[in-house]
């Protein structure tokens, strides 16, 4: 490695890559993104991964309305069927002759919206909370900080088990309690990247120069802390999704009619001596979905973590 | 250390007062009070029985009065188990809860701490695939999926272990949870087992060991497990954390009747009281976890000295 930050880097790679475009467009200058692309591209787990959860996400979305049965209809020629071409119930049906295919996939976008939602509202207040502590430092770090220490301490379904038994299970009310215990990882590692790029020579010579602190945060600091957070927004989407199926499951999540697949799992399983078709379809759904989520974390972290530089 | 033991004993407090009073507070926001049945008392009556509990005060002295019974370890009524007190439901539950949550983290703490060693002695051999695929395993199938699944498995197809409830510690229904929880566990202090001890093996010390013309035997078990125990130790406090939660979805899926099941009754009932109290008390559990954890770890490492 040439240089110790990458705007440096950055900027020189551009510089040189223009003054050798001119001539003959034959080493073209690469961004560190350009680079970041190319490695995750190189890792066949995670863009496999990709591809599936891509695949998921798009038959969770366009899937109900493309299959002749509605989620809630029961279908009376056609109870507790197990998996079979007959009315087209690929995936079988449950005790009231619902189409499984279509109640695991509408579950899908039930349990992946929160865990689109939970996790932008989550990574949101982490970056904020994060970036603040870290700007400011002194005792305002120090008490920001002592505060998620604390929040990890807690056993959180616990409190999230009282938040839903008081606040209710509303369907933003489960975004909420999910949010509220789902953003400190983040606040820690953007507090830490933060803290140490306050530091750099960049951003000092940034400040000499006489660069307004708006626009060393946005110009500067942001596009740095960018990877880390693309790299743990992936992480925290998959403990998201487990933490809504936690809690379906147990019967204080997603309410019927209504489903997610934890609510699902929670059916499969009462019901799994006869017909085990209704846990192993959506369970199977659920952890693919984890599965994949957990690869393309890993596949990003090579790809974009600033120590592998 | 003792001064030590004694600061992180101190810092204990705010985390348990937070606790307390966020959860009071919530459940203190709560349309309705415990005096609100079908049948209504009359004014007089229900003035004597707010006086009797309390609840005519204003909300900071109903609170202290809170903290002051929490502190005397009495968690309060039930809502809506009639002449329980929270203290005796939890008194009938909390032993289950225990006997299968702690022997599984013993246990598991053993297999893990062993599989991890082997894996990592012998890298890309069976034992390391193996602790390699639980280690995934345990990340992608949540507890709640392979609960139910063992279930499956062996009591519905095998027919070896029953499908779930509850007798007088009878070890034939601890065998399927007690599974199920060492599994999740030994997935995790397995894989980091394996990978502190791989690096600690790759270390100078190790080297110098080595070139003395020690004894592999004597390498790994006076210089190479110690340090290598460092992260697993370090691991137990959110291990405690998510055992915790795998207590509550284990107990939800084997029908046993212990805290976690309690809570989930309770929450279901909407017993504010009965969820109240037992947060606060597993959450005065986990802390004190958490707390053992980092004395042990600051025992167990030479750089830490306070």
């Amino acid at each position: 490695m040439l240089f110790k930050d990458k705007d440096k880097q950055d900027r020189l790679a551009a510089a040189v890559g223009k003054a050798v475009q001119t001539p003959a467009a034959e080493i073209a200058g690469r961004s560190p993104w350009a680079d970041a692309r190319v490695r995750f591209l190189r890792n066949k787990a995670a863009v496999f991964s990709l591809g599936l959860l891509a695949f998921i996400t798009l038959c969770c979305v366009a899937g109900p309305w493309l299959l002749p049965h509605a989620f809630d209809a029961a279908d009376w020629d056609a109870m507790s069927l197990p998996p079979t071409l007959k009315n087209a119930h690929f995936f079988g049906t449950d005790e009231s002759g619902r189409d499984l295919l279509v109640r695991s996939l509408v579950g899908g976008r039930v349990s992946l919206l929160v865990g689109f939602l939970a996790t932008l509202s989550a990574v949101t207040l982490g970056i904020v909370w994060g970036a603040t502590a870290g700007f400011l430092g002194g005792k305002v770090d120090a008490f920001m900080m002592r505060i998620v220490d604390m929040m990890y301490a807690v056993p959180y379904l616990l409190i999230a088990i009282l938040m839903v038994t008081i606040l209710g299970r509303a369907f933003y009310l489960v975004v909420i309690t999910i949010t509220v215990f789902s953003w400190m990882d983040m606040a820690r590692v953007v507090r830490g990247q933060t803290l140490s790029l306050r530091s750099r020579e960049f951003i000092e010579a940034a400040r000499a120069l006489g660069v307004p602190t708006r626009r060393i945060i946005f110009q500067h600091i942001v596009p740095n802390l960018l990877g880390i957070v693309v790299i743990y927004t992936t992480v925290t989407v998959p403990t998201v999704i487990l933490v809504e199926s936690v809690l379906s499951f147990l019967g204080l999540g997603i309410q019927e009619p209504m489903t997610s697949w934890g609510v699902l799992i929670h059916d499969g399983a009462s019901v799994m001596e006869v017909s085990s078709w209704m846990l192993l379809f959506p369970a199977g759904l659920l952890s693919l979905t984890l599965y994949c989520f957990n690869y393309i974390g890993d596949g990003l972290r090579d790809a974009l973590d600033p120590k592998e530089r | 250390m003792w001064s030590y033991t004694f600061r992180r004993i101190l810092a204990t407090i705010p985390t348990l007062l937070a606790v307390v009073t966020v959860c009071y507070l919530l459940l203190h926001g709560t349309p309705g009070g415990p005096f609100d049945e079908e049948r209504k008392v009359s004014a007089a009556v229900l003035a004597n029985l707010q006086a009797k509990y309390h609840l005519d005060l204003p909300l900071w002295q109903q609170y202290l009065y809170y903290l002051n019974s929490l502190l005397h370890g009495d968690l309060g009524a039930s809502f809506r188990y009639a002449d329980w007190s929270v203290n005796e439901l939890v008194a009938k539950a909390l032993p289950v809860s225990a006997a299968i949550g702690g022997s599984a983290i013993l246990i598991s703490l053993f297999v893990g701490v062993f599989l991890g060693t082997m894996a990592a002695l012998r890298q890309n051999s069976a034992v390391d695939y193996f602790v390699m695929l639980l280690g995934n395993a345990g990340h992608v199938f949540p507890s709640f999926v392979i609960g139910p699944v063992l279930i499956l498995v062996f009591a519905v197809w095998l027919k070896v272990a029953p499908a779930g409830g509850w007798d007088d510690f009878s070890p034939r229904f601890m065998v399927l949870p007690m599974l199920l929880l060492i599994f999740i566990n030994v997935a995790t202090i397995g894989r980091v087992m394996r990978g502190s001890l791989i690096e600690v093996m790759h270390s100078n010390f190790i080297r110098t060991a080595r070139a003395k013309g020690l004894p592999m035997r004597t390498i790994i078990l006076r210089h190479a497990l110690r340090p290598a125990l460092l992260p697993v130790v370090s691991v137990m406090g959110p291990l405690a954390i998510t055992s915790i939660t795998s207590a509550i979805v284990t107990e939800s899926v084997f029908s046993l009747p212990g805290i976690g099941k309690l809570i989930v009754n309770g929450a279901a009932n909407r017993d504010y009281t009965l969820v109240l109290g037992l947060v606060v008390l597993v959450t005065v559990i986990a802390v004190t976890l958490n707390l053992l954890v980092d004395l042990a770890y600051a025992l167990l490492d030479p750089k830490i000295r306070y």
